[in-house]
């Protein structure tokens, strides 16, 4: 009941707020000045990449910092008809899953790999929070190249968060589920019956790809957010979570009871231990496992069936319990690895813990008891302080390179910027409204870049000009550089932002791919030039291998397709030249259209349902005469005597 | 034909000379406006403009330039230019290779958007088929395969 008071309590705080703001809100924070520092002139480039999750449209949008300016979408958990991702017969593949295709997802967080605990501009990870997965997107190509079903999992929410050396990615269980046999149960044995697991995912240190490399076994606690340790603190792994009471209904009240919930500390370099030395229960299970081959521009899915569990009842000494206030959020690791940020959204602190102590409490077994026989260390011993006052709702707090943390409070709609050393509060601003995630550039990692925080948003209201009652999710820039936090910028985003990153531009922009080259082209449908385009019949399978080049398409004219067949249209870009795409679309096709980049091949299947005359098409548009780059496909009867004929013809005289 | 080429290139060198003086120019030759850059001497020479400064010719053929060049034509070429000379995206083949120094054909090949920015031949050809001729990521070394293939194909062998 007392949690009942402080949400309402909140609310009353938001409807304030957010009155306030309409009076002295939108204009007054920013000016020239401001205007100067995010205007990125014609032609010239942002200083950072700024990978943002997009939330319930499961891609990750890519904006370009100071400008707020976007710079690409890539469709990672959902399909994406704009490009043929996940209905081109190549990319189908990557939403494979158990259940069969899935073709959309929740994505909340995003990991850039990491070296020594700093950004590389490699790859990026994303998680899917509704049927569990992790995803690998490579910034050479911005594609998502692979994607794991995480089994044994519900609710996929603290992930992909990595260690410091791109060792790991982590999927922890918002939703505990049952497992093994024990499928079929009624849901009020929740306490019984449910579990928590947490999956270490290994990062093959070349190639990038995962593999599922063990899973923890936990109570079933409701695992929210997650970082792993830095430096002194680098083989452990922390996770904030709610729902220690343990409901399974009404949990906006019954999750609400404990007057403290965890921040779980994971030792995963003694849980890899345990793993490799077969201490672990093998379980069977049945998971996809999706990646895409750049050389043969084609996904496959790969059936795992079997986990390495590693359950701490049994294991001893590598996983503990630190109590926390109330229902924590964020799970933050500052930059020096010492001190952990737990964020009780309903808690009128923020606690700090220290690595240190924490040491010291285990060590020294100062256990104040155990929670479903994990020991739960005891709060006094293990905290470094509490942040008083700072604010309502805090929920993530990111770090400059300068001993600050900056925190977002959704209830209070603000950042508050406190010190770790202190724990004084240094400055706040308002933010609009009601934010979310928050980031610096670097400002989860070792070696913060500073120089700004990003504030994302939940509430719009009437930043932007009324576009009926969706809005877009705004975010907006501050600059950090002063002791003052200063607002400079709004910008609407897509989807729904949850977490991002930003990352100097300098460690991406110069390996970024510009072509496939044809050669090396390893596509069983390519057709490496005219001379190769040709239709081939098998069965009712009809395979087309079609070439694009500005412009024309060869074949472009095809004759002997009945109804009942499928026609696969195999079409190979021959340009070698960057941003040079040709698009592919006919008349009813039942999928969308596809994109081919220069170099590669993709294919669009089509099911003619009638008989007739089937245009088709280049849709993006790639010269002068792309109007002209167009094609006839005939469908005739079922049974007909129609031969199979096809070519591209030769210029004919004027008549 | 053949004969031709040299008149051709003096007349198109003293037209550059002509209209000199404006131009970029090197610091060293500001005080003398008549003489030519480096690039307008390759333009006036009909090399076109590129790293291909100078390529030497063999006779008879080297065989295996022209069976690589004849692959590399097949992949990245021919859906363009024909072999004869009909003319469909870019012109067709047949004679080009009396028709342009061979370090101006390497030079397109290696050099495209340079030399459609600056050629004034490449220029022409630009205004007639109205479809820039795209960069086909080919190497120096490819270039000059494919100019082998093109003397074959002119009859040279």
């Amino acid at each position: 009941m007392k949690k009942f008071l402080w949400f309402a309590a909140g609310f009353a705080l938001i409807v304030a707020a957010l009155w306030q703001c309409k009076t002295k809100g939108a204009a007054g924070a920013s000016s020239a000045d401001a205007a100067q520092k995010v205007y990125v002139a014609p032609g010239t480039y942002d200083e950072f990449y700024n990978f943002v999750s997009g939330g319930f449209n499961g891609q990750v949008s890519v904006y370009g910092l100071p400008s707020g300016r976007l710079l690409k979408i890539i469709p990672v958990f959902s399909v994406f008809p704009e490009n043929g991702y996940g209905y081109s017969e190549e990319t189908k593949a990557m939403l494979m899953t158990s259940h069969g295709f899935v073709p959309w997802d929740d994505e909340h967080h995003i990991a850039m790999s990491l070296t020594n605990g700093e950004q590389d501009g490699r790859w990026m990870f994303a998680n899917a929070n509704n049927t569990p997965r992790v995803a690998r997107i490579d910034l050479g190509t911005f594609r998502t190249v692979e994607i794991m079903e995480i089994p044994n999992s519900g609710g996929n929410h603290s992930s992909p968060f990595i260690t410091e050396n791109s060792e790991y990615i982590v999927a922890g269980t918002r939703f505990s589920v049952p497992l093994d046999n024990q499928l079929d149960v009624p849901i009020e044995t929740y306490k019984e019956n449910f579990r928590g697991t947490v999956s270490f995912i290994g990062i093959d240190p070349k190639t990038g790809h995962m593999n599922l490399g063990f899973q923890v076994l936990l109570p079933g606690i409701n695992l929210d957010l997650s970082r792993s340790g830095k430096g002194p603190s680098h083989d452990w792994f922390f996770f904030s979570c709610y729902n220690s009471e343990r409901a399974n209904t009404l949990l906006e009240v019954n999750a609400s009871q404990n007057d403290k919930d965890f921040i779980v500390a994971i030792n995963w370099k003694k849980a890899e231990e345990y793993a490799r030395a077969g201490k672990g229960k093998v379980k069977k299970v049945r998971y996809a496992h999706n990646i895409y081959d750049e050389k043969k521009h084609m996904a496959t899915t790969k059936w795992e069936d079997e986990v390495i569990m590693l359950d701490p009842k049994e294991l001893k000494d590598f996983v503990y319990f630190i109590p926390c206030p109330k229902s924590p959020h964020g799970c933050d690791v500052d930059p020096t690895g010492e001190y952990i940020v737990g964020s009780g959204k309903l808690a009128a602190v923020i606690p700090v813990f220290s690595f240190t102590k924490m040491q010291k409490a285990i060590a020294e077994r100062n256990f104040e008891g155990e929670y479903d026989g994990i020991p739960v260390l005891k709060y006094d011993a293990v905290l470094h302080g509490e942040v008083k006052k700072p604010g309502l709702g805090p929920l993530h707090t990111e770090f400059d390179a300068n001993g600050n943390a900056y925190t977002s409070f959704f209830v209070s709609s603000e950042i508050v910027k406190w010190s770790l050393k202190t724990l004084e509060v240094l400055d706040r601003v308002p933010t609009y409204y009601s934010i979310g995630h928050l980031c610096v550039p670097g400002g989860d990692t070792r070696k913060p870049h500073g120089k700004y925080v990003i504030a994302y948003n939940k509430i719009t209201k009437d930043r932007y000009l009324p576009t009926g009652p969706e809005l877009a999710q705004s975010a907006q820039l501050y600059d950090i550089s002063g002791d003052k936090m200063k607002l400079l910028l709004d910008f609407p985003t897509i989807g729904e932002p949850h977490y991002a990153n930003a990352v100097p531009a300098s460690l991406i922009k110069d390996k970024s791919v510009k072509i496939y080259p044809i050669e090396e082209n390893q596509h069983p449908y390519v057709a490496k030039g005219e001379h190769e385009a040709k239709v081939v019949r098998e069965g009712n399978k009809v395979h087309v291998y079609m070439t694009a080049i500005r412009s024309h398409l060869t074949p472009d004219n095809i004759e002997g397709v009945k109804v009942g067949d499928e026609v696969y249209f195999h079409v190979t870009n021959l340009e070698q030249d960057w941003d040079i795409p040709h698009g592919f679309a006919i008349k009813g096709a039942n999928t969308a259209e596809i994109l081919i980049m220069p170099g590669e091949t993709q294919t669009l299947m089509f099911k003619p349902d009638r008989v007739g005359i089937f245009p088709f098409y280049c849709t993006d548009f790639c010269s002068a005469l792309h109007q002209e780059m167009q094609g006839y496909l005939r469908v005739s009867a079922p049974g007909s005597n129609v031969p199979l004929k096809y070519g591209t013809g030769s210029p004919q005289p004027p008549q | 034909m053949k004969n031709a080429i040299p008149i051709m290139l003096l007349l198109s060198g003293f037209a550059l000379w002509a209209c000199g003086g404006g131009g970029a120019s090197s610091g060293n030759d500001k005080d003398t406006p008549t003489a030519l850059t480096p690039e307008e001497q390759m333009i006036a020479e009909g090399k076109g403009i590129g790293e291909v400064k100078y390529v030497e010719l063999k006779t008879p053929l080297e065989e295996n330039r022209v069976s690589r060049g004849k692959a590399i034509y097949d992949m990245k070429c021919a859906a363009c230019h024909k072999l004869d000379d009909t003319r469909v995206v870019g012109p067709g083949w047949k004679g080009l290779t009396t028709l342009r120094r061979p370090e101006w054909i390497m030079n397109m090949i290696t050099n495209v958007d340079i030399m459609l920015e600056r050629d004034p031949e490449a220029q022409k050809l630009l205004e007639l088929c109205l479809t820039r001729m795209p960069n086909q990521n080919v190497s120096i070394g490819d270039a000059r395969d494919i100019l082998e293939f093109m003397r074959y194909n002119d009859g040279e062998r």
